[in-house]
């Protein structure tokens, strides 16, 4: 009942702010989004010890489709929940911190950003494939919306290009589970079941090729929305232009959507394809980590570097999951939430910098610690967070991560992986770049000598822009970032709360895998080998080869 | 069952369209009237008949009578039930199509006497005859249904299609709205041309006009594996006729030029109701030549090609079309050729794959939907004239913010974003065309829904998001509140009514329910 109310409220909340007046509206989303919180707070609490067991909170729901078994189904498992926990605990943060930059349209801002709230909380809760769907695609509207309204000046050109993306991709993707659900029904006589854990069991079983394609599907899905390398090109101009709270909300869970897409149905559902393919996703991972870090050196933009950044961090959170052990998926798990909160946090620091001068010029400011003590403190804070210092939250994920794919080799005893140490090698000098770029930033803008953007020196640009922003943060803006820093501090120096309640349903996930890469390392035993190879992914060197293929083919 | 007499049984099935019947004779009547209290009654005339002939229909299909007469005559029809959801969901959008007319008609032949381009005619002054042909129209699709043999359904769909051409040509200042109804007559009569030579070799092959027989002929044919070529023949050319009343290619080339011609109440008009006559008798003549219900062989090579050609080429040539226009109603006229090209895919599906319930479900939701976009266009003007471009959509929300969020409502619900109605029809669509193999089409008309993202979020930004353009200053509305009420009652279903999903889908399975057809042999007594 809890998940349910979960959803509910905030849509309640919204449809409250038709009717209300404007003046009410900001106050309404709050109290709302504060509600899901305790919820979902109280959802967590009910969750049993070490969060270990799985709560099942079935509601058949007059509505669906009862031909096709389609039905409203909720559930959680320690995954999903960290996860709801962390798009709960953002959204009154953001709502709280768009307090000052939203002055015109008030009442749909807040409305859409509690529809968005309710929409992606359903997809983390989602037991029934069609209503992930459902939750997965209502997520897009909200923020085409967000873009496009309260964007900036590209805001149209974000907006299309994030919807058209995104839309095109997540119908692919629904196809590829279509399918699933087809041969599942027509194995069964016609009685479709579209039940995430049924299908989960059934599409192991299915052949290799079968599984390649419905892989190829999806990543056209989850990948465009990580983003992995080649379908990124639609996140630094979406987060560019949204406001910055829907820039919180995209890096922060949005993002999420897609690692866990990859996590709920792409691990656990085609092994075989997986365990095929999983060095050239990796790749891709790699080279997203890589190349969009350096991207992020030669910016001049303080909110296109974060969102390059962000590029940058998922290619971790990737490579972590499909380093198909224990180590790599906690790693990626708590990775999203790290990037969540530290991520989440630049973009606010960055909108609190904009407010104030309204660019987001690099070249322009520096030395903004003389004139912002406490916001250069959040600064440095949240850049060290991000860039994965030991003692706070991002060094945990990442290096989890890595370590996963270090340890991924054929040799390894007990989770035995495709991955191995070049990978991880290579990808640590993302961690170097990392430093590089959001140093070079922070020592640009935070230190240094005093340099205010061209006729903004602070007094006159607040009064100018009829701002009434003092020189430093508000106590407002202080309350925001403050709970983000104390989780990134406890995150950072105490993570094994988080790592031993994500064990039981990582192993679960990861079940099949010894087995299948051991399978699959001994070439005779190669499941229609014949196929694979006329494919053309198997021949000459696999990781490029693959490479092609797959930008080919979810570009196309 | 010689000793029955089936005419009188079917008679009895028609008292529905009897109902509206009478609201006709009623409506030509009153429309001579010389008080113009009596003239502005008749929309609501209209409406009231279209409520009864609702509550008829019901009563007619799930009294005692009806349940006895379907199960002691299983031949009275091909498929009886398909007419009891058709007729309610016509007659209910009916309702919904004679609000969005109110004003349309006689305001605009008043504005132009106002302006001095033609005389005063006090009996012109509210045209009875436009919301009599409306009805008849109606009744054509209801009479679709029931349609036993050739003859009848020839009449019922020339009896949907002839009342429209006349209201297109009255519906607006004579040279725009002449101009689409001869291109609609003359495209219509060769249309009639083509399906009425097919109805002939169908005849010529079976030895029948009467459905029920003609699909034992053709049972008995498939089981001897000799069906006759002519028969085949003739059915791909009635279904090419038919295939004008859908607009599916390749003759949907009238669409973007008549619907831009003829008034928004006509075009949304011509949009739902030809289209659910034309499916029906699709799937009628279908049916005849039987599913078998086994995917792939179940209608014959021929026609299967012919159908997915048809289908593919439909939604293609409809969404591409879209993306180059800058008119609102040709927009909206390609759009509909696309979605008759999706809802193809059910047809081709099959009954025993749930595709002729998603069929009908997808009239309904799109009668729906696509009712709400045209309601918005009709419950706006400037100076008198329909608005009609993209620049005159752009701002709406400042003066007119319900039309805008009506507009862009309707257009996601076209485009199919979840958790509007349009999002769940397209969805049982496309799961019957995957349970029915045709893995291909669906991921043809996804890459379709794909594309068409493009326009919709045209019509869905603009409203909503752009700044007023200099054109969308002038824009007021219209004097009449009855389309702006029609636009929201249509929006809200179309967001409240996922929510009863359950019934309405399983009103579409009651639809097709006895299995006589799902086997292709009519059950024996």
């Amino acid at each position: 009942m809890t998940a349910a109310l979960l959803l509910i409220v905030p849509l309640l909340g919204a449809a409250a702010l038709v009717v209300a007046p404007a003046r009410h509206a900001k106050w309404i989303a709050l109290v709302a989004s504060t509600i899901a919180f305790v919820l979902s707070i109280i959802m967590a609490v009910r969750f049993g010890p070490l969060w270990t067991s799985r709560e099942f909170n079935q509601i058949g729901w007059v509505g669906l489709i009862d031909a096709f078994g389609i039905r409203l189904s909720l559930g959680a498992d320690s995954v999903s929940m960290l996860l709801v926990l962390l798009t709960t605990m953002l959204m009154p943060l953001c709502i709280w911190g768009s307090f000052s930059s939203i002055t015109q349209r008030l009442r749909e801002y807040y409305g859409w950003m509690l529809v968005i709230e309710t929409a992606m909380v359903g997809v983390f809760i989602a037991r029934d494939l069609i209503f992930f769907y459902i939750c997965f695609e209502l997520t897009l509207v909200p923020m085409f919306f967000l873009i496009a309204i309260y964007g900036a000046e590209n805001r149209a050109r974000a907006a299309y290009k994030f919807f058209i993306y995104t839309f095109t991709g997540s119908l692919i993707a629904l196809a590829g589970l279509l399918y699933i659900a087809w041969q599942y029904a027509k194995s069964r006589g016609y009685h479709w079941s579209f039940d995430i854990e049924t299908l989960t069991t059934f599409a192991t079983d299915m052949s290799a090729t079968e599984q390649a394609w419905i892989l190829l599907a999806l990543l056209a899905g989850f990948a465009v929305k990580v983003p992995l390398f080649p379908l990124h090109t639609w996140l630094p101009l979406a987060h560019t232009e949204a406001p910055t709270a829907g820039s919180v909300v995209l890096a922060a869970v949005l993002l999420k959507l897609g690692t866990y897409g990859l996590y709920r149905f792409v691990i656990p559902m085609i092994p075989l394809a997986v365990v095929e393919y999983a060095p050239v996703i990796a790749v891709l991972a790699i080279i997203g980590i890589l190349y969009a870090a350096l991207i992020c050196w030669v910016q001049n933009d303080m909110k296109k570097l974060v969102a390059y950044s962000s590029v940058s961090h998922l290619g971790f959170c990737v490579l972590g999951l499909f380093a198909l052990n224990p180590l790599g998926v906690q790693g990626s798990v708590l990775y999203m939430l790290n990037h969540g909160l530290s991520t989440g946090a630049l973009f606010f620091l960055v909108g609190m910098v904009y407010e104030r001068y309204h660019t987001r010029d690099m070249d322009q400011m520096g030395g903004l610690c003389n004139r912002m003590p406490v916001w250069a403190f959040f600064m440095v804070f949240f850049v060290l967070s991000s860039v994965g210092l030991p003692g706070l939250n991002g060094f945990v994920g990442e290096f989890l991560c890595l370590i996963g794919a270090f340890t991924a080799s054929a040799d390894n005893a007990s989770y035995p992986g495709v991955l191995g140490p070049w990978y991880a090698a290579v990808a640590s000098v993302g961690m170097i770049f990392a430093a590089m770029y959001l140093l070079i930033m922070t020592g640009k803008v935070v230190w240094g000598p005093l340099k205010e953007p061209g006729g903004h020196g602070h007094a006159g640009a607040s009064r100018a822009h009829g701002s009434t922003l003092p020189a430093d943060l508000t106590l407002r803006e202080i309350g925001v970032l403050t709970p983000l820093a104390i989780l990134c501090i406890y995150i950072g120096v105490q993570p094994s709360p988080i790592t031993t309640v994500l064990g039981p349903p990582i192993d679960r996930i990861l079940g099949n895998y010894p087995e299948t890469v051991e399978r699959l390392a001994q070439p005779d035993l190669r499941p229609e080998h014949d196929v694979i190879q006329v494919s053309g992914i198997e021949q000459g060197e696999p990781a490029v080869s693959g490479h092609q293929h797959y930008s080919g083919g979810a570009d196309g | 069952m010689a000793d029955r007499l089936p005419m009188v049984d079917k008679l009895w099935f028609i008292l529905p369209e009897v109902a509206l019947f009478l609201g006709v004779v009623v409506i030509f009547i009153m429309g001579l009237s010389h008080s113009k209290r009596v003239r502005d009654m008749l929309p609501m005339i209209t409406c009231l008949s279209l409520a009864v002939a609702f509550g008829l229909t019901w009563w007619v299909y799930e009294g005692s009578r009806g349940q006895t007469l379907l199960s002691v005559n299983p031949n009275l029809m091909l498929m009886p039930m398909v007419g009891k959801y058709v007729k309610m969901s016509a007659c209910a959008i009916g309702i919904i199509l004679a609000m969005v007319s109110v004003g349309s008609v006689d305001r605009r032949l008043e504005a132009a006497v106002a302006a001095g381009h033609l005389p005063f005619d006090p009996i012109r002054a509210n045209r009875g005859e436009f919301y009599a042909f409306f009805l008849l129209s109606l009744m054509g699709v209801m009479l679709t249904c029931n349609a036993n043999d050739l003859i009848w359904l020839f009449l019922a769909l020339e009896l949907t299609s002839l009342p429209t051409y006349i209201m297109v040509a009255i519906s607006r200042p004579p040279r725009v709205a002449q101009e689409a109804a001869v291109k609609y007559f003359f495209l219509g009569a060769m249309a009639t041309a083509i399906f009425l030579y097919g109805f002939a070799l169908l005849y010529g092959s079976t030895g029948t006009m009467i459905l029920t027989e003609m699909q034992r002929a053709f049972a008995a044919q498939a089981k001897a594996d000799v069906v006759n070529s002519f028969g085949i023949i003739g059915m791909i050319l009635a279904m090419l006729g038919i295939c004008f009343k859908i607009a599916a290619a390749p003759m949907h080339f009238y669409a973007a030029d008549v619907y831009e011609g003829a008034a928004a109440p006509v075009t949304a008009f011509l949009a739902f109701v030809p289209k659910t006559a034309g499916m029906v008798a699709i799937i009628l003549l279908l049916t005849t030549l039987g599913w078998s219900g086994h995917p792939s062989t179940g209608l014959p090579e021929p026609i299967m090609t012919t159908l997915w050609m048809i289908a593919v080429l439909t939604m293609t040539l409809g969404n591409l079309g879209a993306l180059l226009q800058r008119s609102v109603k040709r927009i909206l006229a390609y759009s509909s050729i696309a979605h008759s090209g999706y809802m193809l895919i059910g047809v081709i599906a099959g009954p025993a794959n749930n595709g002729i319930n998603a069929v009908l479900f997808y009239l309904l939701v799109y009668g729906i939907m696509n009712t709400a976009a045209f309601a918005v266009l009709a419950a706006l003007e400037r100076r008198g004239q329909e608005i009609e471009t993209m620049e005159d959509l752009a701002g709406l929300r400042i003066k007119h913010p319900g039309m805008a969020v009506v507009m862009a409502i309707a257009s996601g619900s076209l485009l199919g974003v979840p958790p509007l109605l349009g999002f769940f029809a397209k969805l049982y669509l496309f799961i019957a065309g995957i349970q029915a193999g045709q893995i291909v089409l669906v991921v043809i008309a996804g890459l379709n829904t794909a594309i068409s993202a493009w326009y919709y979020l045209g019509l869905v930004t603009l409203p909503i998001m752009a700044k007023p353009s200099a054109q969308s200053e002038t824009i007021v509305r219209s004097p009449f509140p009855w389309p702006r009420i029609a636009g929201i009652v249509t929006a809200v279903a179309v967001v409240v009514l996922p929510l009863f999903l359950g019934p309405l889908i399983r009103a579409s399975q009651a639809a097709t329910t006895p299995a006589s057809l799902t086997t292709g042999v009519t059950i024996s007594k």
